[in-house]
């Protein structure tokens, strides 16, 4: 069979990464095709807060989110109304002296990249938000970090790339790739482009068997309208550095305000289940949690739960770069939970790679050879690979 | 009250169904918990329990009363936290029930489907309006018009004029030679043709359109009157209350959260009642609408089946081809017609939760889809009304339900017995 489609670049999967990254392709005028598995921004895109926030656990890290969260600010006029970019900001709560110090050593590595953050004493943070318990420390306000719906935005995205000619192809499930820049569909039809980039999140695996990529479980549970109960996005300090580093399964406070006044709670985090209905112990953990930090919470009416999964790496950081020893084979994938954040920046990343152009990030911490090499899932093609 | 409660028979709803199941199984011997939203028993069609029901209700209320059951009113099934758990809720409180079987007797809602002006106050479903009124709702000599399809605007016409409401017209959607076969085929079911005749009696002089439905509800801030299609005329008339209902559908939430199998929008059941998961049965309009016989035949066989009473179970089952059959008498015969779901224009709101009007829709291909991107069936009917009016004005079918089953509060779902049950 002669493949059906001949472009540049065919990115597969449709989430809000391959949507970036086709958006940027097509404006740098590359013929662009998105093959998308079932519908559009419906994985883990659709699962996630859509928080925009500045995460600093390493240089790397703290490098990508800060230039997707400015390419988001830069363009929030841009977007869709019902893709509802609010720029609420982010309480990092203290609860203690201890935590308190952590908000400083936080504030101080943020201004030394130059972002603003303000340190709240326990009174200032009181009149910010009288619904959090009064015993908490004071908090870390970082108020340039953002909310969004990640549906909408993913959506919006992609349009953009269709209207600059992008091709999407729906309910397109890709069955292998190789280093030819042929993809080979499940119904059999073949696509071929110049250069291959799987950004399936989770599913990436499939393709790439080997490839170091986990689904790590998170749940959310969303309430119904309580207009301006809280209004910034709520997180606790203890996030990062002690819930959600271990391997095991955790919880840690989340909350945020959402432009209907809904309030979406999270989070957990839990490797190795990998069923999709909601695992109950959990999200009684992650409530109980919440209501520690914001007592009225008790009363109010959950409409919904539901959990989803985040791509994870064992180094928390993203693939985006050559699938190593290969040519034509790229992979945009294993944003874990900064994949909203990070969409802009990652796609930009991976264009001006794909572009031959010097990325305006040093791309090293990302790339996918710091893991590999593997072979491809490919036992149709004998094509041989080149090493 | 403790928070955890222990029962062999756990049914869900206590309509005629439910009752039915709770009845035969108590008198087997069985624990029977009998778990029911309203305030009394009794269902939609008993609403208000024994004292405001008909004399041919009163010795299965009283057979209930003298039974052993356990009864839960005012309580919801918000969530299934684990297998054999159901957590309860009512207004005040949050309870686990633990139970070795299952009845699910969820009975059926209205189908609304959206036409220009539905969402006006004064406008309602035409059983919800009955429901209102024997919830106590005034009528006395409102203007009333009933709408849409099917025998409850009859039954729905006979209480309103009883609470002493006029009843301008009843348009049924369904052409006369649809009715006029549903009628002669009553003749092989005696007491429906004798409740049609009553009905019907009580009825004299409200005129009854066939092939007939709304176009609009019109009024500013609420229902000043209505535009309809009588046949091949148009008529608008001023009224106070308008009740449209396109028939009843299964209630399924509860059903599919435990995986069971549902086939043309009913539970799917075997001779006995049983669905396609062991120990969980369905009964009554939740295995297709068959009205209040078909419902408490079937809460019977399932209140023997699930006691180890068998062979009884078995005994009823060719009663219930009977009733089947009737069943599908009333799908075939008002079959909804195709302008029914051509009424919406593009600014009609679909989903009334969250303000998402049919244009918006008409862009995506599926549920799914569309709910992501326009929030369609998020709001706190969670799609009960939008995902049966998008099923038949887009042909989508839902996917996916995600705890709580209806709006729960958070201290509820934090009910502590819950963690404990269910170790990781």
């Amino acid at each position: 069979m002669n493949p059906v489609m001949h472009g540049d670049v065919l990115i597969i999967g449709a989430g809000i990464i391959g949507s970036a990254l086709a958006e940027q392709c097509a404006r740098r005028g590359l013929r662009v095709a998105v093959a998308e598995a079932a519908i559009p921004a419906a994985g883990t895109s659709a699962a996630g807060m859509g928080h925009l926030v500045v995460l600093d656990d390493n240089p790397a890290e703290l490098a990508l989110s800060r230039d997707g969260l400015a390419r988001w600010q830069a363009r929030r006029h841009e977007l869709p109304a019902n893709a509802e970019y609010r720029a609420c900001g982010t309480l990092w709560l203290a609860r203690d002296e201890a935590e308190m110090q952590e908000a400083e050593r936080k504030q101080a590595g943020y201004q030394q990249h130059g972002l603003s953050s303000n340190l709240l004493p326990a009174t200032a943070l009181r009149k910010l938000e009288p619904a959090l318990a009064p015993n908490l420390a004071g908090a870390l306000q970082v108020p340039d970090d953002a909310v969004l719906y990640p549906p909408v935005a993913s959506r919006w995205l992609l349009q953009n790339a269709q209207a600059l000619g992008a091709q999407l192809w729906c309910k397109a499930q890709v069955s292998s790739v190789d280093d030819e820049g042929v993809a080979r569909l499940a119904d059999g039809r073949l696509l071929r482009a110049r250069h291959i980039v799987i950004a399936a999140g989770n599913a990436s695996a499939t393709l790439l068997p080997g490839l170091p990529l986990k689904p790590r479980k998170g749940q959310l549970l969303i309430t119904e309208r309580y207009p301006q109960r809280i209004r910034h996005q709520l997180v606790e300090l203890g996030y990062i550095r002690s819930a959600h580093a271990s391997d095991g399964d955790s919880v840690a406070f989340n909350v945020q305000p959402r432009a209907t006044g809904q309030l979406l709670i999270g989070s957990s985090r839990q490797f190795h289940d990998t069923d999709p209905a909601i695992n109950w112990p959990l999200l009684q953990a992650m409530l109980s949690r919440a209501l520690e930090y914001l007592p009225s919470l008790r009363q109010l009416q959950a409409l919904r739960s539901w959990a989803g999964f985040r791509p994870a790496t064992p180094d928390k950081l993203p693939l985006l770069g050559k699938v190593p020893g290969h040519s034509r084979l790229w992979l945009a994938t294993g944003h874990e939970g900064l994949g909203i954040t990070t969409a802009l920046a990652s796609a930009h990343l991976l264009a001006d790679l794909l572009c031959e152009q010097a990325p305006a990030l040093d791309p090293t911490p990302y790339n996918p050879a710091r893991f590999g090499p593997w072979s491809l899932a490919d036992q149709h093609h004998p094509v041989g690979v080149a090493a | 009250m403790s928070s955890e409660l222990h029962t062999d028979i756990a049914i869900i709803g206590a309509g005629p169904a439910g009752i039915a199941a709770a009845i035969a199984a108590c008198a087997q011997g069985a624990h029977v918990t009998l778990v029911d939203d309203n305030p009394r028993p009794g269902g939609q069609i008993w609403r208000g329990g024994p004292s405001q029901a008909p004399a041919s209700a009163s010795s299965t209320f009283r057979q209930l009363a003298d039974s052993q059951a356990r009864l839960l009113s005012g309580f919801r099934v918000a969530a299934i936290p684990a297998p054999g758990q159901l957590l309860l809720e009512d207004p005040h409180r949050a309870q686990v029930l633990r139970y070795g079987k299952l009845i699910i007797a969820s009975g059926a809602r209205e189908r609304l489907l959206p036409f220009p002006g539905w969402t006006l106050p004064g406008v309602t479903g035409a059983g919800g309006l009955q429901a209102l009124v024997k919830g106590g709702l005034d009528v006395r000599d409102q203007h009333i018009v009933l709408a849409g399809t099917g025998p409850l605007l009859l039954a729905s016409a006979a209480t309103l004029r009883a609470a002493g409401a006029q009843v301008l017209l009843i348009a049924e959607q369904a052409p006369w030679s649809q009715l006029a076969r549903f009628g002669w085929a009553l003749k092989a079911y005696p007491a429906k043709l004798a409740q049609a005749a009553s009905l019907a009696w009580q009825l004299g002089g409200v005129p009854y359109h066939h092939a007939s439905h709304v176009l609009a509800a019109l009024g500013q801030t609420r229902l000043e009157g209505v535009q309809l299609q009588l046949g091949a005329r148009t008529l608008t008339l001023p009224c106070d209350w308008l009740g449209v209902g396109y028939g009843l559908l299964p209630n399924t939430e509860l059903l599919r959260a435990l995986h069971c199998q549902i086939s043309q929008g009913a539970a799917e059941v075997d001779a006995l009642m049983q669905t396609s998961q062991a120990g969980i049965y369905a009964v009554g309009e939740a295995t297709g609408i068959g009205g209040v016989d078909k419902a408490l035949l079937e809460g019977r066989i399932a209140g023997l089946a699930a006691t180890g009473a068998a062979a009884a179970a078995q005994a009823l089952a060719p009663k219930r081809k009977r009733q089947l059959a009737f069943a599908a008498l009333l799908d075939k015969h008002f079959a909804l017609q195709p302008a029914i779901t051509q009424l919406a224009q593009p600014d009609t709101l679909v989903c009334r939760c969250e303000d998402v009007s049919h244009a918006s829709l008409q862009l995506f291909d599926s549920w799914r889809e569309a709910k992501l991107q326009t929030r369609c069936g998020m709001g706190a009917c969670q799609g009960r009304i939008c995902g049966a009016a998008c099923e038949s004005l887009y042909g989508w079918q839902g996917s996916g339900d995600r705890p709580p089953l209806l709006p729960t509060r958070l201290g509820s779902l934090l009910e502590p017995t819950l963690a404990k049950a269910n170790p990781t």
